[in-house]
This record gives structure tokens, C-alpha cells and sequence, in this order.
């Protein structure tokens, strides 16, 4: 996805090697991935679900998750 | 010693060898508090012998911090896994490894090479439209562990 859009950037965190990381964003399994520090994904997700999850907000032809 | 194995290896080469593109990893280091920085080295150290388009770029987080901070890393060890444009121009992927890309996560980076190389994107077409339609900065983390 962050290859794919100039605005995306994508971290794959090693969480053992990072506690600090793991205690701010309160990692407790993994997979578990966070959007611009707010948006929690627990767990593997289908392809789909996953963007919903992920760029619902940010996706401006989705009037239902616009701010 | 080599951490692949030999056909692991041969299968490997056949992949990067059908990458239209050249990969960069930037590899950020630190000399002092680094316990994985050594292993990450040696991880990425059998990634060019594979393929002439990969290369390897190590840099001092503490000496180079500019550069760090150009590619969003405030730790190490970290990779950016940077590609380039038609024109040989560089193109980064934002695309980052932070800790070392051991186990599974191995296989991650590779991933990212290949696509960064130009092997292609395996998202959906709606997920590319999807995409396609961000317009601000998204940062996403995705915590894994080595296994």
C-alpha cells in the first residue's frame, strides 16, 4: 500500500526488540497494526477488510467515514 | 556461514533475476545500544550476492541523522527499501523494517524487494482505487514477531 500511494508509509516493527513501542501503542498480539496513531488492527485481516479498516477515514469517496 | 539454504537460495536468485528494477536497502545502524544491528548486517550481507540489483547502504543514525530523518527512521536497526522511477531516478517505496528481519519477517523484506524491484502489486484493483484516493500522510505500524 505505501508503495502503491505517495502518502502512505509503512513500518514492519520488530515488537520484541522495541518495548517502548509495544507499552505507547499497547501491542499485547501480533499481528496488530496502527494508522497515524490512532486506528488499532488486531490480528491478520482479509485484503478488504483490511483498507476499510485501515483508509475508511482517509478515503474521500467514502462520505460514511469522512471526519 | 550462509543463513539460507542452497536451493532457498537458487530460488531466490531466479526471483531478483526477473526484477525489471534496481533495489536499494538502506541500512540504519548504531555502533553503541544496538544489540541486533549485527545480526540485521549479516541478514542483509546475503542479499547482494544474490542479485546485482540489489545493493546495500548502511547508515550511522547518530552521524548521519539528515538522512535519517529524510527517511522517517528515529531508530536501529531499521531498513528503508528504496527503488527507483523509468528514469533511474530515485523512488522511495516508504516502506521500513525496524528491528531485524529475522524469521518470518525475512520473507516480508524479501516480498518488499521483489515489489520494489518491479515484480508487481498483488492488491486487488479496489484496493489500488481505494488507494488511489488518499490525499494525506497515513503512517501505518504493523507489529510482528520473529517467528
Amino acid at each position: 500500500m505505501a508503495f502503491a500511494s505517495e502518502h502512505i508509509m509503512a513500518y514492519a516493527v520488530e515488537a520484541t526488540e522495541f518495548p517502548d513501542l509495544v507499552r505507547r501503542y499497547r501491542v499485547t498480539g501480533v499481528p496488530k497494526t496502527i494508522v497515524n496513531e490512532e486506528i488499532e488492527i488486531l490480528g491478520a485481516l482479509p485484503e478488504d477488510a483490511f483498507v476499510e479498516q485501515a483508509l475508511g477515514q482517509f478515503t474521500n469517496d467514502n462520505s460514511q467515514f469522512t471526519k | 556461514m550462509a543463513l539460507i539454504s542452497p536451493s532457498d537460495q537458487q530460488k531466490l536468485r531466479e526471483s531478483f533475476a526477473a526484477m525489471p528494477g534496481s533495489v536499494r536497502l538502506l541500512f540504519f545502524t548504531q555502533t553503541l545500544g544496538c544489540d541486533t544491528c549485527l545480526q540485521t548486517r549479516q541478514i542483509l550481507d546475503e542479499l547482494p550476492v544474490l542479485s546485482d540489483k540489489i545493493a546495500i547502504e548502511e547508515i550511522n543514525l547518530v552521524l548521519d541523522a539528515g538522512k535519517a530523518k529524510q527517511y522517517g527512521i528515529d531508530r536501529a536497526p531499521a531498513i528503508a527499501v528504496v527503488g527507483q522511477d523509468g528514469s533511474g531516478a530515485e523512488r522511495d517505496s516508504k516502506i521500513r523494517f525496524l528491528g531485524a528481519p529475522a524469521g518470518y519477517e525475512f520473507i516480508s523484506l524479501v516480498q518488499a524487494v521483489l515489489l520494489v524491484g518491479g515484480a508487481g502489486s498483488n492488491l486487488s484493483a479496489g484496493t489500488l482505487k481505494r488507494i488511489a484516493a488518499i490525499d494525506k500522510p497515513v503512517t501505518m505500524q504493523v507489529f510482528t514477531t520473529p517467528t
